[in-house]
């Protein structure tokens, strides 16, 4: 027996040992401590499909659906998994060009990486889908998605509703723990956006198996992690679906805005932006082309004027003074003042009064007397008792504020703005630290600097039609299954107006507004029979860049006097006085709120008559013409390559000429015909798509 | 010699049991990674199509070899281990003249009806029967030079053939051997310089060369210090420490890079540096140096590591359960029957399988060193070490390889992978040692 070197086998059994050891601790740190290596295998294995749960639906007040889902689909692409497919045929199906599809790639690739599905084309038409359908197995990498597209089976309320959108990566950083994924849609605007949280619902994902060529293999661990979509709340709203119909025919071919209002409950009743768009225009296969149509129309379609857009309320925030001027005693119901044809207070000559004579309260409300509010201003600014004009605008801006003036009123909708009601700091910066009451004269006939959203008007008719209180302004009254993040809270808070202002001050104002109905501005065409409703015009003037512009045409209203049932303010731009438009198609609203429907001949030649009325400003229209223009010679000049193009190919099949070799417009503007020079012109081609290219030249 | 008549007599019955525990697991990872789960198995396992089925072939062949392995006198190894070694050398040089070309390498032998032979697979026996042929002779001396550069001769001829045709992993199985002549008293010395070497290599890959040498020099400067009253009386001490860190600042500065960049195939430096974790640049390669218009960008191949340590990594402390291996089901692991069978059983059975799977081959390993040192004949126990060795290198190269510590060769796993000619070569190395070690009260040359 060699004894000698018999520890060597001790040696050899520790270094044995010693490796195995090293294995072992390798094995722990990738089983048991790295997570790394466990997710990576998820992401090999598990293929998550999202459940998209259906959004809620929104409803008017009557429980009409305002909008609907409907199933359309997705083609959904993997670039990666799309090597050596046809890309020729597939296109061909689809209608593009082929260096749209390169190009389509390689945004995609570019945006969501070469591995994860993307979006090809979304929302197929159904004539498109039923081709994909049949063809789909020629072309791996690409699969046809469900998903559910909104409808609006009344084509309204756009600038209510709002509109879905992809979301983009500043959306998803910024949504970074709600579970949002690249692809997904969201709320873009309007209450789509503003209770997303509750339309949404729950999305389900389900797991399946898939191997190294991403084939589905099975539910993985039979469902046991999968989860179910819960579909999107209900939403159930103010809106009257009649009476936004019949607002947004009346606002055909006008600028301007509508907001009417439930004063009992501060329920939008209707809110009109107009020129507005058909809510299915941004559903649907054409939702790109249509998406930038409308963002490049100079009309402005997706401006949602009511509350994105100020305004000086011009003659109808006369209504106010008039309860400061009351309520503070610079005046009392029966005061009189006389209007010489201007305002004599400040040696101005401005403002001009349109008639002429004296008039106490009531008059100087129904014939908009500026001279009168003018007066009335200048007297609060100068009352000795409040120790300045200084503070006396801010006694008038605390009044103004308790109306729900100059600050957001929180509308269950995106992008509201706040108006303005200056202070005293702003006058005195602006004219070099004095500060006259003179200056700010106009403020007292809603000229001046104070500007409101329309919403805002309307709810100081709210105000004045309750007596002193009112809900905020709010579209969604309830949601299916309760309020879960309380978002309605806020709308179930009433807010008063300034304590000191008695009640006789808003009887005085609404004699006024009654007044301006029955014998005022307003009288005539706005009279609506057996109806007592309350308004004010405004005719406000206004400038664009210095250059004067025909005046807005303003009118606030509310009905019946005894009860009031509506509150609203209609606006229309460049349309001339408020009693020329505003009023009465405000009058035609509130008929058909209270009625239901509008009586007599002649009212309903005056609604045809409005609706028909293209008050469109010329500036837009010059743009619009202009755009039209560019636009038709894009197209004769598109037509006038084609038919070249068409004489080259018969005329020259065998000789090509080096310039048209050398034009690549040529071959985008005519994909069905650009093979036969395909073999000539290369173009240049990324190398993942190599494989393609090789595939489409054994086709030509 | 008075048990002839009983085979069984002396067979260690033991190492036979874990021989067939470590076939069973084998044949189940293979079936594990070719199940599908709509497919009736048993008829599939009978049906010899599968690769499942064909191992199944394979068993069943090498029971037969094992067998008559167990029934062939002792004798006959030591009486043709020469003749058999001469008989491989032959073999593979014939390999040169009409081998055929099999995933880039050159070294099968067509044998007619679809099966292919792998010279240097089966040389490992035959290497390891010549050595410890060599070595147990009478006349040798391994304590003298001129054995020790026989017995080199005789491990390394085989494994510069290999490297001539292409199959590096199959190369450096060959200088697993040093272990079995260290045993039987190869100074360490030469274990300690390759292992040196290799350090250094390593911390050639990890450091920055200048730091490196500076590093170097530092501990030559302290070394000297150190031993500087020895240094005084005997200058040779230092003209060694001098000559010795004049290797290594060599060996880093020049050899590595030479190494890498003239001797490794781009895809070998790029496999060696990114199992620590570096990249490799191969313009600098000879290979691509050499087709200068060639401008095609040097993509590292890790996907076939990467991917295995995903699914080894995806089984957990537990697995996903047999035959719900997430990655084995997806055939995400490529080569996942041959080289890389180890991933089955981590994403399948977890660390609970591969812990299992270590514990059994450790257990094969000592028990093997066992029978090695109750032999009473040279021969048996030289034999005995080559066979550990070969098995540990397999086994550990191939686990490490899995589990990214190791450039992927292609090696594989010692009675698991998929693969008849590997299976085969293991069964008569296992067996012959049987077959010895049951004559082990003999004496053998």
């Amino acid at each position: 027996m060699p004894a000698f070197n018999q520890s060597r086998s001790r040696i050899i059994q520790i270094i044995f040992l010693a490796v195995f050891i090293i294995i072992a601790a390798q094995l722990v740190h990738l089983q048991v401590f790295s997570s790394k290596y466990k997710m990576a295998a998820e992401s090999n294995a598990i293929f998550r499909k999202v459940i998209y749960p259906d959004r809620g639906i929104i409803f008017d007040r009557k429980r009409k659906a305002l909008l609907q889902n409907n199933i359309s689909f997705d083609l959904v692409v993997t670039p990666s998994e799309t090597k050596g497919i046809d890309t020729f045929a597939l296109c061909n199906l689809l209608g593009i060009d082929t260096s749209d599809y390169r190009k389509r790639m390689k945004e995609i690739i570019f945006k969501n990486t070469a591995v994860r599905p993307s979006i090809f084309e979304a929302l197929l038409s159904d004539e498109m889908y039923a081709k994909l359908n049949e063809n789909m197995y020629k072309f791996p990498g690409f699969i046809l998605n469900e998903r559910k597209a909104r409808t609006y089976p009344y084509n309204i309320g756009a600038n209510i509703l709002g509109y879905i959108g992809e979301v983009d990566t500043t959306f998803l950083r910024k949504h970074k723990n709600e579970g949002y994924e690249m692809n997904d849609y969201t709320g873009m605007t309007g209450l789509e956006r503003t209770y997303e949280k509750v339309l949404m619902g729950e999305r389900g994902v389900k797991r399946y198996i898939k191997d190294n060529k991403s084939r589905i293999q099975g539910s993985y661990e039979n469902g046991m992690y999968d989860t179910s979509a819960v579909a999107g709340k209900n939403l159930y709203t103010s809106i009257d679906v009649e009476l936004q119909a019949l607002a947004e025919r009346l606002m055909k071919n006008k600028v301007g805005a509508i907001v009417a209002i439930n004063p009992k409950t501060g329920g939008i009743l209707c809110m009109v932006s107009a020129p507005t768009y058909n809510p299915n225009y941004l559903t649907g296969s054409d939702r790109k082309k249509h998406f930038a149509e409308l963002l490049l129309d100079p009309r402005l379609p997706f401006n949602n004027r009511p509350l994105g857009n100020m305004y000086s309320p011009g003659s109808t925030f006369k209504t106010v003074s008039g309860i400061i001027g009351l309520t503070e005693g610079v005046i009392d119901e029966r005061t009189t003042i006389t209007c010489p044809g201007f305002f004599t207070g400040c040696g101005t000559g401005k403002p001009k009064c349109l008639d002429k004579g004296t008039f106490n309260f009531t008059n100087a409300v129904a014939h908009s007397d500026n001279t009168y509010f003018s007066t009335v201003f200048k007297r609060l600014l100068e009352q000795p008792r409040y120790g300045g004009a200084d503070s006396a605008l801010t006694v008038f801006n605390t009044y103004a504020s308790s109306f729900g003036l100059g600050a957001k009123l929180g509308v269950d909708l995106p992008s509201e703005k706040k108006g303005n009601l200056p202070t005293s700091a702003y006058y005195r910066k602006k004219n070099g630290g004095k500060f006259y009451a003179c200056n700010l004269i106009s403020n007292a006939i809603g000229q001046g600097e104070v500007q409101t959203t329309l919403v805002q008007l309307a709810n100081v008719m709210t105000i004045i039609a309750n007596r002193g209180w009112y809900y905020t302004p709010h579209v969604v009254d309830s949601i299916e299954g309760g309020d879960e993040y309380k978002m309605l809270d806020a709308y179930k808070i009433k807010h008063h107006t300034d304590k000191r202002i008695p009640d006789s001050v808003y009887t005085a104002v609404q004699d006024g507004m009654q007044a301006v109905v029955d014998y005022g501005t307003a009288a005539g065409r706005s009279k609506i029979p057996g109806i007592v409703m309350c308004g004010k015009t405004g005719t406000v003037e206004n400038s664009d860049h210095g250059v004067q512009q025909k005046d807005h045409s303003f009118f606030g209203a509310f009905a019946p006097r005894d009860n009031p049932k509506i509150a609203i303010a209609v606006m229309c731009e460049n349309a001339g006085q408020g009693a020329w438009f505003a009023a009465p198609i405000a009058s035609l609203l509130v008929e058909k709120y209270l009625r239901d429907s509008i009586a007599g001949t002649e009212r309903n030649a005056q609604l045809t008559q409005l609706e028909n009325t293209n008050l469109i400003p010329q500036k837009m229209r010059l743009a619009m013409a202009k755009r039209d223009s560019l636009k038709q010679i894009k197209e004769s000049q598109k037509l006038q390559e084609k038919i070249n193009k068409e004489n080259i190919d018969s005329t020259e099949e065998e000789e090509i000429s080096p310039e048209i070799k050398n034009t690549p417009s040529k071959e985008k503007t005519n994909p069905a015909k650009d093979s036969s020079h395909k073999k000539k012109t290369n173009t240049i081609v990324a190398a993942f798509l190599n494989n393609e290219k090789k595939k489409k030249h054994n086709i030509v | 010699m008075s048990n002839k008549n009983n085979v069984s007599h002396g067979v260690d019955w033991l190492l036979i049991l874990l021989y067939a525990m470590l076939l069973c697991t084998g044949l189940l990872c293979v079936f594990m990674v070719e199940y599908k789960p709509d497919t009736d198995w048993v008829a599939s396992f009978l049906g010899g199509k599968t690769n499942y089925s064909k191992q199944l072939i394979f068993i069943g062949v090498c029971a037969i070899v094992a067998t008559f392995i167990l029934l062939a006198d002792s004798k006959l190894f030591t009486a043709f281990a020469n003749l058999m070694y001469a008989f491989g050398i032959v073999l593979m040089l014939a390999t040169f003249v009409i081998g055929r070309n099999v995933n880039g390498s050159k070294s099968w032998i067509p044998l007619g009806g679809g099966f292919n032979i792998q010279p240097a697979e089966v040389c490992k026996i035959f290497t390891a029967l010549a050595l410890a042929k060599f070595l147990s002779r009478q006349e040798t001396d391994f304590s003298k030079l001129k054995s020790q550069l026989i017995a080199f001769g005789i491990v390394l001829f085989p494994a510069l053939l290999s490297r001539l045709q292409h199959e590096t992993g199959l190369a450096l199985v060959y200088l697993c051997f040093f272990i079995a002549m260290y045993r039987e008293g190869l100074p360490g010395i030469y274990l300690i310089i390759g292992f040196a070497f290799g350090v250094l290599v390593v911390a050639t890959l990890l450091v920055d060369p200048n730091i490196l040498a500076i590093a170097l020099t530092i501990i030559a400067a302290i070394t000297i210090y150190l031993l500087r009253r020895q240094i005084k009386r005997n200058k040779a001490g230092l003209y060694v420490i001098v000559g010795i860190w004049a290797v290594c600042v060599g060996v880093q500065r020049f050899a590595v890079p030479y190494i890498f960049n003239n001797v490794f195939e781009c895809y070998q430096s790029q496999r060696i540096y990114m199992s620590f974790g570096k990249d490799y640049d191969c313009s600098q390669n000879h290979a691509v140096k050499k087709d200068k218009g060639n401008t095609k960008a040097y993509k590292p191949d890790d996907y076939n590591v990467r991917q295995s340590k995903i699914a080894i990594g995806s089984g957990g402390i537990w697995g996903n359960g047999f035959l719900k291996g997430t990655q084995t089901r997806g055939k995400f692991v490529p080569a996942q029957s041959t080289d890389f069978i180890f991933t089955s059983l981590g994403d399948a059975f977890g660390l609970a399988g591969c812990l299992f799977l270590l514990l059994l081959y450790l257990f094969v390993l000592h028990r093997i060193i066992r029978i090695a040192e109750r032999q009473r004949s040279t021969f048996s126990r030289v034999y005995a070490y080559s066979v550990v060795s070969i098995l540990f290198y397999h086994i550990a190269v191939n686990i490490l390889m899995t589990i990214g510590l190791f450039p992927s060769i292609g090696i594989a796993l010692p009675l698991i992978s998929y693969g008849g000619s590997s299976l085969l070569t293991f069964t008569v190395l296992i067996f012959i040692l049987i077959r010895l070690d049951a004559d082990r009260q003999m004496v053998l040359r």
